[in-house]
């Protein structure tokens, strides 16, 4: 069993990347359980298409480092066959937006085999994949669907935000007896820092506070946490002081500290970089008005991407999504 | 037909006499020479296209995920010598031939892939999304197998209304994996409709070679096997591709139903742009290099006695200038305003409210 907490690259400082934190995860969990082997499309001798299992094929071998052939709906199927059969395996699909091709799998099997069974069966299983846009690969590679999925009970949704939960998230998914969705911004596995060597596991069932304020809330997840964190350090800037609260888990939300922090800060905004209409934002927002309607002094605020499936052209796909500007106008607004 | 677009078109109609050097007048070309000097200019037109892309992306002048089809020319020009404008052409993220094989402009090719209003999706797509309705070019799709029901369907309303044509879907070995296939092709044989579906086998879907996806690697075998007529074909050999689609696309006018063709073939460059292509041996691409299709075609046209040094280089000449033109025009071209970012959403203007 693995016990480092550090990556191989950089042995010595603690730096690293988002990319790399996730293939340490990976590899710990590789390591640490033999029920535990990950497939995919490329996932093996390509290394994953965006390079998250490079070097897992030579460490681990490729039966435990298995590349599909692009058939999403009958690899996603088989992982939930093999999670059934007592396995934990670790499902990798390029990006949410062909996941939707194995959509009848993940739905109607994965989530609702232990209900359908009365409780007999359960499937632990892990499918990790790329969501989001910002790198002008048009709509059919830039969407945002993990929305979709936290609609459904029987799923357990997650969005890493930090380098931190990048690292020890999929352990923690890896606990589940559950289907856990783990769902990676494209925009931030290239996204370096350092980890922080106190921490070892990380709470699923808990949002994360990631800058304290007094004077809004801002919630964000994933590929937004960032861009909600720039927005924060403008409105300082401004005297307006945000509190940042990342959602990291879609499914279940963590009611309490995103209706805790509003409580205390009056006013709301909510970031999500998928469409608007019938959104997570909408759920968060729904939550937040039926749990401490009282105690808002504005109308909570939602910057989402525009109701458009995202264009290629930079200057288009930039003003489809949410960026920080959007968020400190929403901000100015609702504190107003 | 509509497509023609004076010299820079990819497609030219096989009435116009093929340009010569200029200087001393020469002989007129037999139509065979005619026909290959049309075949290598469309070839060498998407090979400098792509050449002009890796520099253009290297420049970030285009951006997002662009598939190379050099190496693979000869399919999509010999298959598009059988195909009329009537017919209809589904097509993948490794399109830019396939575009340029049918007429697409390349102005309007490469105004899309820098995202301008002038591009041939509005700047909307960008490399994986090239669109012509007016020349039945229905995409340009990113999702591995996407194109192919879409194909079936277009085909089924010529079917249902009686029309002679043929709907040209071209894919990968990699798509042939996904259900999407194999719904198709057994839907297609099925209800006979008038597919003929292009299979480019280039021996790889992004880093896994075709043994490693899949356990029989008879493509043409495993199509047949649906009840269509189905045989492999070297596709580095553009009379080969052309004689092989002729046939095909008669059989399917004729009333025979969807073909399968397996076009053998190899992409020189990597995946994509952003692939580091560590998956090949060197030797390999190299060995498959020595059948290039462009200088192979050249090459036998020279003992044909087809082309010599000056028409070859003429003709260099004018394809770069083609390209020149598309890279010049892309660069001053207007992007779209921002405001209009909602616009081709649904059919209704400003249907949804933001
Ligand atoms: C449904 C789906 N799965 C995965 C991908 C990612 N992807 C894009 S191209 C590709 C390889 C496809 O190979 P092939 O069909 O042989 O076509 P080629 O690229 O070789 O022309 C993959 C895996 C995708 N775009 N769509
Ligand atoms: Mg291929």
């Amino acid at each position: 069993m693995s016990t480092r907490t550090r990556p191989r690259a950089h042995p010595d400082d603690g730096t690293t990347t988002f990319r790399e934190a996730l293939r340490e995860g990976l590899r710990e969990a590789l390591a640490s359980d033999d029920r535990v082997f990950l497939m995919g499309e490329d996932v093996g001798r390509y290394g994953g298409c965006f390079g998250v299992s490079l070097g897992l094929l030579e460490e681990f071998g490729p039966d435990r480092v298995r590349d599909t052939p692009l058939s999403e709906s009958a690899f996603v199927g088989a992982g939930i066959g093999a999670a059934l059969a007592g396995m934990r395996p670790v499902v990798e699909i390029m990006t949410v937006n062909f996941s939707l091709l194995a959509l009848d799998q993940i739905l109607n099997n994965a989530a609702t085999l232990r209900h359908m069974s009365g409780g007999q069966l359960g499937v632990p299983l892990v499918i990790r994949m790329t969501t989001g846009a910002g790198r002008q690969l048009a709509a059919q590679h830039s969407h945002s669907l993990e929305g979709w999925y936290a609609h459904i009970p029987g799923l357990r949704v997650l969005a890493p935000a930090t380098i931190d939960d990048a690292r020890h998230l999929l352990s923690a998914a890896l606990t589940d007896p559950d289907p856990v969705l783990l769902f990676e911004h494209g925009s931030l596995y290239n996204a370096a820092g350092t980890l922080d060597p106190a921490v070892h596991e990380v709470d699923l069932d808990r949002a994360a506070v990631r800058r304290a304020g007094d004077d809004v809330t801002v919630v964000a997840y994933g590929g937004c946490v960032p861009k909600a964190l720039e927005a924060a350090e403008e409105l300082a800037g401004a005297g307006i002081s945000a509190e940042v609260v990342d959602l990291r888990s879609l499914r279940p939300l963590d009611d309490a500290t995103i209706v805790g922090s509003v409580r205390r800060t009056h006013r709301a905004v909510v970031v999500d970089e998928g469409w608007r209409s019938g959104s997570l934002s909408a759920e968060i927002e729904s939550r937040i008005c039926e749990q401490v309607f009282f105690d808002l002094d504005a109308p909570v605020e939602r910057v989402c991407s525009a109701e458009v499936p995202i264009p290629y052209a930079r200057r288009l796909e930039e003003a489809a999504l949410p960026q920080p500007a959007g968020i400190v106008a929403a901000a100015r607004r609702a504190v107003s | 037909m509509a497509t023609a677009q004076g010299d820079t078109s990819a497609r030219t109609s096989q009435t116009k006499r093929p340009r010569r050097a200029r200087g001393p007048a020469t002989p007129a070309l037999s139509p065979a020479a005619a026909h290959d000097l049309d075949l290598l200019r469309q070839m060498l037109l998407i090979r400098r296209f792509e050449e002009r892309c890796v520099e253009l992306y290297s420049a970030a002048a285009i951006r997002g995920f662009v598939h190379l089809y050099i190496g693979e020319e000869a399919v999509a020009v010999g298959v598009h010598q059988t195909l009329s404008e009537q017919d209809a052409v589904v097509s993948t993220y490794r399109e830019h031939g396939h575009a340029l094989a049918r007429g697409v402009p390349p102005e309007a090719v490469m105004a899309e892939m820098y995202g301008k209003a002038t591009g041939c999706s509005h700047g909307r797509g960008g490399s994986m999304h090239l669109f012509d309705a007016g020349r039945r070019f229905y995409g340009g799709n990113a999702i591995v197998g996407g194109g192919l029901p879409l194909a079936a369907g277009l085909a089924l309303a010529d079917r249902m209304r009686g029309d002679s044509r043929v709907t040209c879907c071209f894919f990968g070995d990699g798509a042939f994996a996904e259900g999407e296939f194999h719904e198709t092709a057994n839907l297609a044989a099925l209800w006979g409709l008038p597919v003929l579906f292009v299979c480019e086998n280039n021996l790889y879907a992004m880093g896994t070679a075709l043994a490693r996806e899949h356990a029989q690697t008879d493509l043409a075998m495993r199509a047949a096997s649906y009840g269509m007529a189905a045989w492999a074909v070297d596709g580095m050999d553009v009379h080969a591709v052309e004689k092989a689609a002729r046939g095909a696309v008669e059989s399917i006018r004729a009333g025979n139903g969807p073909h399968f063709l397996e076009m053998r073939t190899y992409r020189f460059r990597a995946h994509s742009m952003y692939d580091p292509d560590r998956y090949r041996p060197k030797d390999e691409i190299e060995e498959w290099k020595k059948h290039d299709p462009v200088t192979g075609l050249a090459e036998g046209m020279r003992k044909a006695g087809f082309l010599d040094t000056d028409a070859q280089e003429a003709l260099g000449h004018e394809v770069m200038e083609a390209i020149d033109r598309a890279v010049r025009a892309a660069e001053q071209a207007p992007e779209e305003p921002t405001e209009d970012l909602l616009l081709h959403v649904t059919g209704r203007h400003e249907e949804v409210p933001s």
